[in-house]
This record gives structure tokens, C-alpha cells and sequence, in this order.
């Protein structure tokens, strides 16, 4: 028990403290690569090749003034900054990065809410996909309340077309998953990359990518769309909003904003590994330590290609108008989802 | 017994939620409660032993439809409402209204106390896991109604339809 608890607890703060590195350093390659694609060098100055800018940022953050407008509406303004960071966070529990883990003969698996023992299976939680659609649908709040809270045009404007989006492309982005889970036939994402092990015809892994391409763009197009990235980021859009719902902000509360936007961008790219990507599998080689070390390497490697994409599409892509961005959603999005729904179901009930 | 105290817990926090969404003031405080009440509600069906349940809950009415409710009050942008004397007829039949409809819930669930048994997670060990029990009886059992439900809904979208675009 004290084992277990033991496990639980230094798990949990491995996980965080990798993650919040992660998004301190994603801060740091967005402006890198949007730098060289225009053509610029990005941050220098701050440690070798400004490595140490996350640092300095966060330094900043914490020691600039914290205000809160005087018409602001208080228990809210304090309220949505800390729903939309703990949610973004919540989400990685559920999150599985690989198979057992044994150290000093305890044994554990790679996941906050996965169990196991010496050889047994791993139970893993039943829902854990439902419980990121969740839990990311309450984040949500965090943004509507925040433009409402500040008591300020521009942060109500972006608010609500945040509020309008989210709520638009979150069908797309639900029904996109549904072919995998037909395929799958489970909720639990540690069930869903099992039964991606394994090859087509000894070369093409079994990932879910080839049979649901078609789902994996719509997905990637309504995620994009979810975290409020360009070319979907008309909610921050400076050029009409100064920056949208979190105008009002400053200080560390903007730096929560900030933080959820970027945690929510690496649990989308965890997702699409998870569901179309195979997860942690990827070819194996080299002594015991390597090879029980390399799934967790070739899961990051995955979410660290759609963390590029992200920077890739931001420095190449303007921003859609905002009846396009409905029209998409609505009309091209989700009849395609619902399209892509009818004819996996089809073949996997003609095939049965 | 933490199973008990849990229950308490979460009921408690329900009820709270919905007595603080008739006691605030603020249109969007009541619907933050409802929220929350939402909330401890599908902590509650967790306890009961049914996770999809509980993930549907969060997710359609916390995640989406309550979403809706907080989006329209931004965009009417309501403010505080004015506390009415109310009628006379809400606060002579209301009241004993709520005493009677509590005291039948009350003596209902004495009578078939017997007919109760306890459940907790794992307690349903249907199929491989209860989303697939669920399925089952949608799909399978109850198709019809499950369909004739789901005309219901379209219909009722197409008459908010008509009513929202007629030309006055």
C-alpha cells in the first residue's frame, strides 16, 4: 500500500513537472521556428541560444503587477484563469506513455490512473477518452467566464466567439474519434494502442491513421479549432480584439491562460498519437534499458511532431474570416465526420 | 463506508448547488450552480457504478448544454434581477406543495425500502463493462423508443427553427 502510494505520488509530480517544462519549452521553440520561418533569429540573449528565456519569462510574470479591473466582476475573474489551467492538467491523468515500468522491483505502469502488479495486467480506467472530452469541455468556462468577468468589450467579443467555436467544432472533434473507437471497441486509450500493435502485410504498422485518415484530418482540423491556434485564433485575434478574452488579464493570471493553451496543444498531440499513431509502439532495439526506455521515446517523438505542426501551420497559415471558420465547422466538417461514421460501421458490420 | 460518506458528501454539495441557484441573484451565479450541481450529480452515478453515465453527464449537460445557457446570458448580457414580492397563490400553495411532494418521496422510499439494494463501482459485471450493457439496450431493446426519442428532438429543432425565422 505504502509502495503503491509512494509510486502514485512521485508519478504524479514526474509527470507534472515533465509536462510544465514541456509547455515552458514549447514557449521557447514556437518563437525559435515562427523566427526562422520569417526570417529572424528569435530569442539569443538569455543563455545559449536563448535557452534559458522560459526562465526568464516566468520570472517576469510572477513579478509584474497583478491587477484586477475595478468593474470586474471579482470571484469570476479570480475563478476562470485557475478552471482553465486546472482543467488543461486534469487531462493528463487519463493519459497512458508506455507499458510497465520495474524499478527496485516495484513494478508500475507508465500512466497516472493505470494499476498493476508483478505480472498481472494493467487495469487501466474505462473511460479514459470520455474523461478528456470531459473535462475538456468544462475548460471551456474558463474562457466564456473569463471575457464575461473582465467586464470589457473586446474581452467579451473574443470570449464569445470562443464560446461559439469551441461549441461548434466540439461535435466534429467527437465524432472524428467515433471510427476508432468502432475499430477499437473500447473507451480505455491503453486498450485502444493495444490493439494497434502488430503490422499489415509486415510492413504498414497497424495504426489507426490508414484505415481513418479521413478522421484524423477532421480531428486535427477541429483540435486546431479547440485550442484556439491559427489559423482558428480568431477568439485572441489581436488585430480586432488587442487580445481577446484574457484583455483584462496580467501578470501570473495571464500566464495561466497561457500555460492552459499550451498543456491543452500537448494533450491534443498526445490524443492523435494515442488514436491514430500507435502510442509508444515503434521498432525496439539495443540492451533491456534501452529497449524498456525507447516506447517513452518514440511517444514523444510523436507528440513533439504535432507540437512542430502546430508552429508550421502558425507561421504559414493567415487567419480565417469568421463566417468561413462556422461554415467549415458546420458544413463541411461534420457531415464528413458523420460520412466517415456511416461507411466504418458499414464495413466493419459487413466484415463481422 | 466511504462509499456512504462520499455519497453524503456529493449529495450534499448537490443540494447546496441547487438551493444557491435560487438564492443568487446574478443570472450567471444560478447558472455556475447548475453547474455544479451537474457536477456532483455525475460524481454520484460514479458512485453508483455507472462511468459512462457519468462521462455523458459532464460532457452533454456540464460540457455543452449549460455552456449554451452561460453564452446566451453573456450575450444578452442580463444583470442583476430585482427581488419581486411574488404572488400570494406561490407562496400559499407553494410552500405545503413542497411539503406534500417531499413527504410522498419520503414515505415512497420507506414502503419499498426492502426492494433496495446497494451498488457500487463493479457492481454491474455486464458484458465486458456497462457502456457495452448500455449499448445493448439501446440498440438492441429498446430501439424503437430510442428512435422515436430521437424524431422527438429533431422535430423540436425544426419547430425552433420556424419560430426563430418567421418574419414579423
Amino acid at each position: 500500500m505504502t509502495v503503491f502510494l509512494i509510486a502514485a505520488v512521485v508519478k504524479i509530480l514526474l509527470v507534472v513537472f515533465l509536462l510544465l517544462t514541456g509547455v515552458a519549452y514549447m514557449t521557447w521553440l514556437e518563437r525559435k521556428v515562427v523566427a526562422r520561418i520569417q526570417n529572424r533569429w528569435g530569442p539569443t540573449r538569455v543563455g545559449p541560444f536563448g535557452l534559458l528565456q522560459p526562465l526568464a519569462d516566468g520570472i517576469k510574470f510572477i513579478l509584474k503587477e497583478d491587477m484586477v479591473p475595478d468593474s470586474a466582476h471579482k470571484g469570476l475573474y479570480i475563478l476562470a484563469p485557475a478552471l482553465a489551467l486546472t482543467m488543461s492538467l486534469i487531462s493528463i491523468a487519463v493519459i497512458p506513455f508506455g507499458e510497465n515500468i520495474t524499478v527496485h522491483g516495484t513494478t508500475t505502469a507508465l500512466q497516472i490512473t493505470g494499476v498493476t502488479g508483478q505480472g498481472s495486467p494493467i487495469t487501466d480506467i474505462n473511460i479514459g477518452l470520455l474523461i478528456i472530452l470531459g473535462v475538456t469541455s468544462i475548460g471551456v468556462y474558463g474562457v466564456a467566464l473569463a471575457g464575461w468577468s473582465s467586464n470589457s468589450k473586446y474581452a467579451l467579443l473574443g470570449s464569445l466567439r470562443a464560446g461559439a467555436q469551441m461549441i461548434s467544432y466540439e461535435l466534429a472533434l467527437g465524432l472524428s474519434l467515433v471510427g476508432v473507437l468502432i475499430l477499437s471497441g473500447s473507451f480505455s486509450l491503453r486498450h485502444i494502442v493495444d490493439t494497434q500493435s502488430g503490422s499489415w502485410f509486415g510492413f504498414l504498422p497497424r495504426w489507426y491513421i490508414f484505415p481513418q485518415f479521413i478522421a484524423f484530418f477532421i480531428y486535427l482540423m477541429a483540435a486546431f479549432a479547440e485550442t484556439n491556434r491559427i489559423p482558428f485564433d480568431l477568439p485572441e485575434a489581436e488585430t480586432e480584439l488587442v487580445a481577446g478574452y484574457h484583455t483584462e488579464y496580467s501578470s501570473m493570471k495571464f500566464a495561466m491562460f497561457f500555460m492552459a493553451e499550451y498543456v491543452n496543444m500537448i494533450t491534443v498531440g498526445c490524443l492523435a498519437t494515442l488514436l491514430f499513431f500507435g502510442g509508444w509502439h515503434g521498432p525496439l532495439f539495443g540492451p533491456p534499458l534501452v529497449q524498456s526506455l525507447l516506447p517513452v521515446f518514440w511517444f514523444s517523438l510523436k507528440i513533439f511532431f504535432f507540437m512542430f505542426l502546430y508552429i508550421w501551420i502558425r507561421g504559414t497559415l493567415p487567419r480565417f474570416r469568421y463566417d468561413q471558420l462556422m461554415a467549415f465547422g458546420w458544413k463541411f466538417l461534420l457531415p464528413l465526420a458523420i460520412a466517415n461514421i456511416i461507411v466504418t460501421g458499414l464495413i466493419v458490420a459487413l466484415r463481422a | 463506508m466511504v462509499h456512504e460518506a462520499l455519497f453524503i458528501f456529493f449529495a450534499l454539495i448537490c443540494v447546496g448547488g441547487a438551493i444557491n441557484l435560487l438564492v443568487q441573484r446574478h443570472p450567471i451565479n444560478s447558472a455556475l450552480s447548475l453547474v455544479v450541481v451537474m457536477g456532483a450529480l455525475s460524481l454520484i452515478y460514479l458512485l453508483l457504478g455507472a462511468e459512462f453515465v457519468a462521462a455523458v453527464q459532464v460532457i452533454v449537460y456540464a460540457g455543452a448544454v449549460m455552456v449554451l445557457f452561460v453564452f446566451v446570458i453573456m450575450l444578452l448580457n442580463a444583470g442583476a434581477e430585482e427581488r419581486s414580492q411574488g404572488s400570494h397563490v406561490a407562496l400559499w400553495v407553494g410552500g405545503p406543495g413542497v411539503l406534500v411532494l417531499a413527504g410522498m418521496i419520503v414515505y415512497l422510499m420507506f414502503r419499498y425500502d426492502r426492494h433496495f439494494t446497494p451498488v457500487s463501482i463493479g457492481s454491474f459485471p455486464a458484458q465486458p463493462d456497462n457502456t457495452h450493457g448500455l449499448a445493448r439496450l439501446l440498440f438492441q431493446k429498446f430501439l424503437l423508443p430510442f428512435e422515436i426519442t430521437s424524431v422527438l428532438i429533431l422535430i423540436a429543432i425544426m419547430g425552433a427553427v420556424v419560430l426563430a425565422r418567421r418574419e414579423s
